[in-house]
């Protein structure tokens, strides 16, 4: 078979669309002008900032000035959650919660903020990789500040309960942030209906460019200023905006969100004809609810071998994958999110997973269906772990 | 994770891949666990390793380390296996990121579990001469 080149990494980021690049070139060299200054020039390129704000909003169900630029989704998830803690702890509410497996970008904020006397619930998920609203029920104390979870994870791809959680928290008169970095563009959102009070995205991964996110903050909810400076973003987000970002990201997301469930079911079929065809090899099971999950996500472990191999193999092949093995992350333990639904150490090392979209063709998944095997016996081969399992001894 | 070119060379077509049936030393180093773990038979003759052979689980820095190893104790004596150190096998492969030093550590280890087997079947204490083999922590 001759040899492809598979971008299958669609989580980890996208390149910058055809359609959003035309859009972005003339504020480098034409409109260049700074959108606060006074004259034309000024005035086109702070048209072109809002432009884009209203396709935002437009694509979240919310209002334009309910959307604030960000320079990436971690700035959009460190402000929600630092910006609501010291919005409510002055109310004497310092209790967050959040779940076990979010992006680190939420994580670390929430461990950063125990490091000052804000206290963190943390959600268990279930073996589905699904979490349960009850759960964020029971958790919810007289002084909660706020409930962040995510909207869809980034490894597993599975798509949480939002809309119930959202409502439990408005039942309690919790503030509810949800990141969606991973889910705009592959799911229907609409923040106002679904009772959002904010919610962070990111542009890389949507056919934007790298460097530019947003927060959508409920109107009527007031955080404190990111940075000080200028009047940009309604003076909560002082700095001169990045105007070719910020056009791209507006473009990117009217395409993104473009007949979403119709993309959805050509990416389904190649996503499932792909999970099957990788589960008929021996020793491996799929990551996460099959059904409650990203249209182009599939997350599966491979027992008897470890995930970087597995990658570098695969590279080899033209064919860009993830994994949640130690090796990739640069530390000893292998992703959070892989433990977080159970799997054992040894069976997280050797996780794999593939992020297509619609571009993604038959002749690619039959490719990506005929490389798998090759790489997964051959590294098996020369595995003491593999040869351990297959004369039934334990292995740990 | 910037690779050199002789470690994806070492993973791509490791070098000594498999195992020896009658080894005269095997050895095994690492756990699952933690990700890593590397098996190693030797083939000794007259104190000489005539033949080496590997079986390894992990990433692409184990792979090459333990393919490499091997490289550098074939048809040396039991002597020069012994001074084989984590250093020599990266300066081998051109260098090795910081994080996978300890891959370069478990194939010296791998190779030493090895030939602290063949003294064990010797009926000859290894301890002094091979010294205690170093697991990875956890």
């Amino acid at each position: 078979m001759e040899k492809r080149s598979i971008y299958a990494d669609n989580a980890a980021t996208t390149a910058v669309s055809e359609e959003v690049l035309e859009a972005m070139l003339p504020y480098f060299r034409e409109g260049y002008g700074n959108a606060s200054s006074i004259y034309k020039l000024g005035r086109d390129a702070q048209r072109a900032v809002e432009d884009a704000r209203e396709k935002v909003a437009k694509a979240l169900g919310a209002e334009p000035r309910e959307i604030y630029f960000t320079s990436c989704g971690s700035e959009a998830d460190n402000w929600a959650i630092k910006g609501t803690a010291e919005l409510m702890a002055k109310k004497g509410k310092k209790h967050i919660i959040t779940s076990v497996f979010e992006h680190h970008a939420v994580l670390h904020t929430t461990e950063y903020l125990e490091k000052h006397g804000f206290e963190v619930t943390y959600i268990p998920v279930s073996d589905k990789g699904l979490i349960d609203p009850e759960d964020i029920k029971n958790a919810i104390r007289e002084d909660t500040a706020l409930v962040t979870i995510m909207y869809a994870n980034n490894e597993i791809g599975t798509i949480q309960p939002i809309e119930e959680i959202a409502a439990i928290c408005h039942e309690k008169g919790v503030i509810f942030h949800t990141d969606a970095v991973q889910a705009v563009g592959h799911v229907d959102i609409d923040v106002h209906k679904q009772g959002i009070d904010m919610l962070s995205l990111s542009g890389h991964k949507i056919h934007a460019q790298k460097g530019i996110g947003a927060l959508y903050i409920r109107k009527g909810l007031t955080l404190p200023n990111l940075i000080h400076g200028g009047g940009q973003e309604r003076g909560k987000r002082a700095g001169t905006e990045n105007v070719p970002a910020i056009v791209g990201l507006g473009v990117a997301i009217e395409a993104a969100t473009r007949n979403i469930s119709e993309k959805n079911v050509g990416i389904t079929k190649q996503r499932n004809k792909l999970i099957d065809g990788i589960l008929t090899l021996p020793y491996t099971r799929l990551n996460g609810d099959r059904d409650k999950r990203l249209p182009g996500n599939l997350n599966i472990s491979i027992e008897g071998i470890e995930g970087e191999s597995l990658l570098l193999m695969l590279d080899m092949y033209g064919i860009c994958a993830s994994s949640g093995s130690a090796c990739t992350s640069g530390s000893l333990d292998p992703s959070h999110v892989l433990l977080s639904i159970g799997l054992k150490h040894e069976v997280a090392h050797g996780s794999l997973r593939l992020s297509i979209e619609d571009d993604v063709t038959d002749e690619d998944v039959d490719y990506i269906l005929d490389v798998i095997p090759k790489v997964v016996n051959r590294l098996r081969e020369m595995s003491p772990v593999w040869e351990k399992m297959m004369k039934g001894e334990k292995y740990e | 994770m910037l690779y050199s070119e002789k470690v994806l060379d070492h993973f791509s077509n490791p070098r000594n891949v498999g195992e020896i049936e009658d080894a005269d030393g095997v050895g095994e180093i690492g756990n699952a666990k933690c990700g890593d773990i590397m098996k190693m038979y030797l083939k000794i003759d007259n104190n000489i390793i005539t033949d080496a052979k590997f079986k390894t689980f992990g990433c692409g820095a184990a792979v090459a380390t333990s393919s490499m190893a091997t490289e550098l104790i074939k048809g040396k004596s039991i002597d020069d296996a012994l001074k084989l150190t984590n250093q020599a096998v990266v300066e081998a492969l051109d260098g090795l990121p910081a994080v996978k030093i300890h891959c370069s550590v478990l194939a010296e280890q791998a190779v030493r579990s090895a030939l602290s087997d063949y003294y064990t079947r010797q009926g000859i204490d290894p301890l002094p001469i091979v010294g205690e083999i170093k697991e990875p922590e956890e």
